[in-house]
């Protein structure tokens, strides 16, 4: 038996990996989940022929009980989510895969509290890292969740609040090193650990903004890879251990991706705030003024283009336009417009957030360009169309060193014949910065949020039908 | 349960990091955030080592802990295998989809 579920195992190894691989096309990705999901199946269903959990017909039923409360409200809730919100629910179920992690390394420390023998060796010492890691990943992404979700609006800055994350992560890593290196430890120290681990989890995210999120989200994936491949050396579990590096580095790799995409170092972006370095850059003075354009004569412009390239931005997801956005595409094809979208990598609220929109409104990926793709062709382009979009296309990242955002890639939006910008109101983007491309002589301003926008642009090319 | 010594899990640690870094280095911007969604569904192979602590558990409060561990576990496999479906099924081609949005 015991032979029969390593190979299993083996195999669920094997499943995972190809299927991680298969992920990496959008032509097999489909497939590469199903393999990867087959695995998962196979390598559960095994666990339960592991010694020992056949025989307590109590703990049986417990866990088939939790099995159906946890999938079953998790299945709910991933059925009916908003595409637009996506990012926040990867956040609650990485932070669960975190809080699991941390509750097999706490069992164990009970049972050794209880008076079992203890682990031993580097097996403790990597539970009770793990168990740290994980308690982080669940608090933190909690925190991120309910940022993402609006249920958090403010970043919470205590005083001196560098100091006391520094304080409480130096004092659970000893406490973390008492539990994991002695022979026999106190059920109260346990308890005293897994909190701090908690609320150090909780303060290390609140400080940092909402648009920062989607790579501290990544980080926190990279985090519970971590965690479970320590907790699977702990139980013996190769399927856990390669399963969760793997995860703990590609993680790392997607969260140093992204930051570059950001401009910003990764340690910038946990440990300072954006907007606080952003204040005190020399202001450039700004030339010209912002011009207001109505829907129609908007559509116009774009109804007599020959090419339109759509830059879509956070505003387009947050006011879910990209059906709209969809229905103005097609209009533009039948009069014969070539419709091209200029995707950023870090435009919306994670890299590849706006393909997955277009994606579901129905836009061919082969239109859609990711910025070294369309940057040459902008001036070429009659109308770049610009909706809830703003740091990404703020011609200042190439022109004044002193901006926060200078040397950060952009899409050369100002390099377009005509820009029309769909914006919501006059503020600044999340980096703070005065935008130039809206007082550009050739930059026209569509107030209004992007589904209502989007929607008079079409009813004034169907007027001109 | 199988032993696996210091080095040979160092071994295995350093190999499956390779691998993470090498399978994710390929993605296309546009798969980004589905493959965020795929990696976060392969660490829910964390049920399989819920379920056999929880399997293990002999006190109350090791099942009370152990529960938690499974429901969360499970939580996580299945929210994120749901969720990356969702998401990917937008990319396969038009004839598939076409019934839906």
């Amino acid at each position: 038996m015991d032979i029969f579920i390593q190979v299993v195992y083996f195999i669920a190894a094997i499943l995972f990996i190809l299927g991680l691989k298969k992920m990496s096309s959008p032509v097999t990705a489909t497939g590469g989940i199903v393999w990867a999901g087959i695995g998962m199946v196979a390598a559960s269903l095994v666990a339960f022929f592991e010694p020992g959990v056949f025989d307590n017909s109590t703990n049986l039923v417990l866990i088939i009980v939790a099995i159906a409360i946890g999938s079953g409200i998790a299945y709910a809730t991933a059925k009916r989510v908003q595409m637009t919100d996506m990012p926040q629910m990867i956040a609650i179920y990485n932070g669960m895969g975190g809080g699991a992690a941390a509750a097999i390394a706490a069992v164990e420390l009970v049972k050794m509290a209880g008076g079992h023998h203890a682990i031993g060796g580097t097996a403790q010492v990597l539970a009770v890292l793990g168990a740290f890691i994980g308690a982080v990943s669940f608090s933190g992404s909690a925190i991120a969740f309910a940022k993402l979700q609006g249920l958090m609006n403010k970043t919470i800055r205590l005083p001196m609040h560098m100091m006391i994350n520094l304080g409480l992560f130096v004092l659970t890593i000893i406490a973390g090193m008492i539990i994991g290196f002695s022979d026999s430890v106190s059920i109260q120290l346990v308890l005293v650990f897994f909190i701090m681990a908690l609320v150090f989890g909780v303060l290390f995210t609140t400080p940092i903004g909402g648009a920062d999120m989607p790579v501290v989200i990544s980080l926190f994936n990279a985090f519970t890879g971590l965690a479970v491949a320590f907790e699977g050396y702990v139980l013996g579990n190769a399927a856990m251990i390669i399963a969760g590096t793997v995860v703990g580095s590609a993680g790392t790799l997607l969260t140093q991706l992204m930051a570059k995409a950001m401009n910003r170092p990764i340690s910038n972006i946990l440990f300072a705030s954006f907007g606080s370095d952003g204040d005190a850059a020399a202001e450039e003075d700004i030339v010209g003024s912002m011009k207001e354009v109505q829907g129609r004569d908007a559509a116009i412009m774009m109804a007599y283009a020959e090419k339109v390239v759509i830059i879509p931005g956070y505003g387009m997801a947050v006011a879910q336009a990209q059906h709209k956005v969809s229905e103005l595409t097609k209009l533009l094809e039948a009069r014969g417009v070539t419709v091209k979208f200029a995707i950023h990598p870090v435009a919306g609220r994670m890299p590849g957030h706006m393909n997955v929109l277009l994606a579901e409104a129905g836009i061919d990926y082969d239109k859609i360009l990711d910025l070294d793709e369309i940057n040459p062709e902008f001036p070429t382009v009659d109308v770049a169309l610009v909706i809830g979009a703003n740091d990404v296309v703020n011609p200042v990242a190439r022109t004044n060193p002193d901006s926060p955002i200078y040397g950060m890639p952009i899409l050369d939006a100002d390099k377009a014949k005509n820009c029309i910008v769909i914006k919501r109101g006059r503020g600044t983007g999340f980096s703070g910065v005065e935008n130039h491309l809206f007082y550009a002589d050739n930059t026209s301003m569509l107030y209004g949020d992007a589904q209502k926008a989007v929607g008079e642009l079409i009813n004034g090319i169907k007027e001109l039908q | 349960m199988i032993e696996i010594g210091g080095f040979t899990a160092l071994y295995i640690f350093m190999l499956s990091a390779f691998t993470g870094y090498e399978v994710i280095s390929r993605v296309p911007v546009i798969l980004h955030t589905p493959m965020m969604s795929g990696s976060n569904f392969i660490h829910g192979i964390v049920l399989v080592g819920a379920i056999v602590v929880m399997g293990s558990a002999e006190t109350v409060l090791e099942q009370v802990i152990g529960f938690i561990a499974v429901a969360l576990a499970s939580g996580n496999a299945v929210g994120g295998y749901v969720a990356t479906v969702r998401m990917l099924d937008m990319f396969t081609p038009k004839e598939n989809n076409k019934g839906e949005a």
